[in-house]
């Protein structure tokens, strides 16, 4: 009990500070609103963001159901952690993912759900790799921090997915350039109105990507070269290799998010379905310490977030993207512990990943990890 | 099989003369639309110019800031919204100037965040960029959806460009020139001396030679009694400042509105135009100039269409991928030129003074 308290002490008391401050900021921010200054307004709206997360059966299996790209791209993210890699790409290989499920699901609407389903899903994933295998590339070879350039895909998707939508794979029938209907391919609802599939393969992935890193000789190359890429080298492991490895496999768990949000989700892929998952995925990514099952359970909180705040917003007007506020804020406090330590006067472990240390260094970098090729 | 190899060799001859014919009308016609673009490519490459330019800055001295995008969007909405509360009581060009000096002040108050961080708490400094990206969107966004989506009312419009006499514009060669630096806002206008001004000061002054120092060997530099925490406090805080007034030009000079997230990826090709001039002044600039041409470029090609197989050509390429041209370029740019420039030694390490732990 002490062990786990020494390891969640600080991500836990980091989302306690981070209500707080955005209470404060609700409570000021409300002097402009037409009801006036308002004390107990955060009340108000973080009780509607529970009740609409978990206040009933229908708010949970909306939780769940936002949670489960979530917890994909959450291990995203923390995968590219272990190696030292900072992928913020996943917002674009997302997308990607999305894309290619839309569209082979919507070629294979009439087939058997046995065969469509997992043709759409590895479609999928496989869009999401290739995605992510393009930053993982020019980094191992060239050293082009992927911070920058997956940012800029993410940009390039989003009007490159738009012309493909428009010119090429446009449905027939419909006044909106968007892909077909998704038939047989999608997800099957399991329980209530929308309890898919993609959610127990989701918690299942999270076992898949904690026995990768923890028993098999991929995750120890992976984790040795986050941690000292120079040392993973000169004990003939390939750092080169494995840091596009991983972002391609961080690339394809992006693009299985993608994949069952379209099939469970969305249904059909139309220029503008931007989500939050991307950056929603650092944050959760963060918070678990980019350890599988802390993702797990730190994709959940923020599933909540998003399940709940639809209501927050109806009921008491605040703004959704007072949730993003307190990411950042999470964000913040996980980064300077120094403020939670000294707020709530506890001792604890350091929160932060070990292997951000890589990703710093290997800034604008001079030469791939790991040195010269 | 002697034949077929020969009609093979003449349609490999055929298809290199028309590349090259090509490649010879895209040169003509950059040359006839390049001189008209001028204004437009500085107008667009203002706002990267200057984000490059607190890049500089904040990497010189050896912190790494990727929350150049969202110090931007922060500064952009608070100089909107100062222009758009004073409007009435004080006038449009009154209200956009103090909104200018707004934007620039939180730009700074931001640089300071990002220094308190990153300098005295050492959190890690890509995280605390990336905190601040995400806080920006979601505060920005906020506030636009409490205070000035609700009200209806526009902002406080933007200063009409300058226009030199015709008989000046007209010059051969010197004219083009002459309209790109001064046919423009005070913001874009002030650009080419902001970076004459740091690239002097970074090489030829006692600030610029301290600045370099903490940022490649910030023990050496304590050992010789820079103080090595105040002197990259005050490049940081600077930095952001300028990154602010690049927030202030898309508010209150281009576009005399805000949208959400209307930055788009400008501080992050900030960064790969600082790269790309090897964290120079002059360099990020240049870099800035070839974002801005490529982003122009793209937006002239479908209202002048070029002549001949060329136009047909760039016609037949969807508008979606010109708008993507500037990403895929920064992309090209990053892999091709940063094995071969050599960023500050002690950039992205945090500095820990001897006997403080």
């Amino acid at each position: 009990m002490r062990r786990i308290w020494r390891v969640a002490s600080i991500p836990l008391l980091a989302i306690v500070l981070a209500f707080i401050v955005a209470a404060v900021i609700i409570v000021i921010s409300s002097i402009v609103t037409p009801t006036g200054f308002d004390l107990f307004l955060p009340l108000g709206a973080y009780g509607s963001l529970f009740a609409g997360a978990f206040g009933s059966g229908t708010g949970i299996v909306n939780t769940l159901v936002a949670a489960a790209p979530l917890i994909l791209g959450g291990l995203a993210v923390g995968l590219g952690f272990k190696a030292g890699l900072f992928n913020i790409g996943v917002a674009g290989q997302f997308l990607v993912g999305a894309f290619a499920a839309a569209v082979a699901g919507a070629n294979l609407a009439g087939a058997p759900t046995v065969l469509a389903l997992p043709v759409a899903m590895v479609a999928g994933a496989l869009g999401g790799a290739a995605f992510g295998f393009i930053p993982g590339f020019l980094k191992a070879r060239t050293g082009a921090h992927e911070v920058v350039t997956t940012i800029m895909l993410n940009n390039a998707a989003v009007l490159l997915l738009t012309w493909a939508v428009n010119d090429l794979v446009r449905a027939p029938g419909f006044s909106f350039p968007r892909t077909g209907e998704i038939g047989n391919s999608a997800l099957p609802v399991l329980l209530g109105r929308n309890l898919h599939l993609g959610i127990p393969l989701a918690v299942l992935t999270v076992f898949a990507v904690r026995w990768l890193l923890d028993r098999t000789t991929i995750g120890f190359e992976i984790r040795t070269v986050g941690q000292n890429p120079n040392a993973a080298r000169y004990s003939g492991m390939r750092p080169i290799f494995i840091t596009a490895l991983t972002m391609t496999l961080s690339g394809m768990l992006a693009g299985i998010a993608g994949s069952i949000q379209m099939l469970g989700v969305i249904g059909f892929y139309a220029p503008g379905i931007t989500g939050s998952v991307g950056f929603d995925s650092i944050a959760v990514a963060l918070l678990g310490r980019s350890d599988p099952i802390g993702i797990l359970f730190a994709a959940i909180l923020f599933g909540a977030f998003r399940a709940g705040a639809p209501l927050m917003q109806i009921e008491t007007s605040v703004p959704i993207e007072i949730i993003d506020i307190i990411q950042a804020l999470v964000i913040l406090f996980l980064a300077a512990d120094l403020i939670v330590k000294r707020v709530f006067r506890v001792r604890a472990d350091k929160p932060v990943i070990s292997e951000l240390a890589t990703v710093a260094r290997t800034w604008a970098g001079g030469s791939p990890p790991g040195g010269s090729t | 099989m002697g034949r077929r190899l020969t009609t093979w060799r003449i349609h490999l001859m055929e298809l290199i003369g028309t590349v090259l014919r090509l490649i010879w009308e895209l040169a003509v016609y950059l040359f006839t639309v390049v001189p008209d673009l001028l204004p437009i490519i500085l107008a667009l490459a203002t706002p990267l110019a200057l984000g490059a330019l607190c890049g500089v800055l904040n990497e010189r001295s050896g912190i790494v800031n990727i929350g150049i995008e969202g110090i931007m969007l922060v500064a952009a909405f608070f100089g909107y919204l100062t222009g758009f509360a004073f409007h009435d009581a004080i006038g449009s060009g009154p209200s956009i100037a103090l909104g200018i000096l707004v934007a620039v002040l939180v730009g700074a108050l931001l640089g300071l965040l990002h220094a308190w961080l990153t300098i005295s708490v050492r959190a890690d400094q890509i995280i605390a960029g990336t905190m601040m990206n995400i806080a920006a969107f979601g505060m920005t966004g906020y506030l636009n959806r409490l205070i000035i989506t609700p009200s209806g009312l526009g902002g406080a419009g933007v200063i009409a460009p300058f226009h030199l006499p015709d008989a000046i514009a007209n010059l051969p060669v010197v004219g083009p020139i002459l309209v790109m630096f001064l046919e423009q806002g005070p913001i874009a206008m002030s650009v080419l001396f902001i970076v004459l001004g740091l690239q002097f000061a970074l090489f030829r002054t006692r600030w610029g030679l301290r600045t370099r120092a903490v940022g490649e060997h910030p023990k050496a530099a304590d050992t010789v009694g820079i103080d090595v925490y105040r002197q990259r406090y005050l490049n940081v805080i600077l930095g952001c400042a300028l990154a602010g007034l690049a927030g202030a030009y898309l508010t209150l000079e281009s576009t005399g509105s805000f949208q959400n997230g209307m930055t788009n990826g400008r501080g992050f090709i900030a960064l790969a135009a600082m790269i790309f001039g090897r964290w120079t002044p002059i360099g990020a600039f240049g870099g800035a100039l070839l974002f801005g041409t490529a982003t122009a470029l793209g937006v002239v090609v479908s209202i002048r269409v070029p002549a001949g197989d060329l136009g047909t050509l760039m016609q037949s390429i969807p508008n979606e991928w010109y708008q993507a041209l500037p990403y895929l370029i920064t992309i090209v740019i990053l892999a091709g030129v940063v094995g071969r420039s050599t960023p500050p030694a002690a950039d992205g390490v945090p500095y820990v003074k001897e006997g403080k732990g």
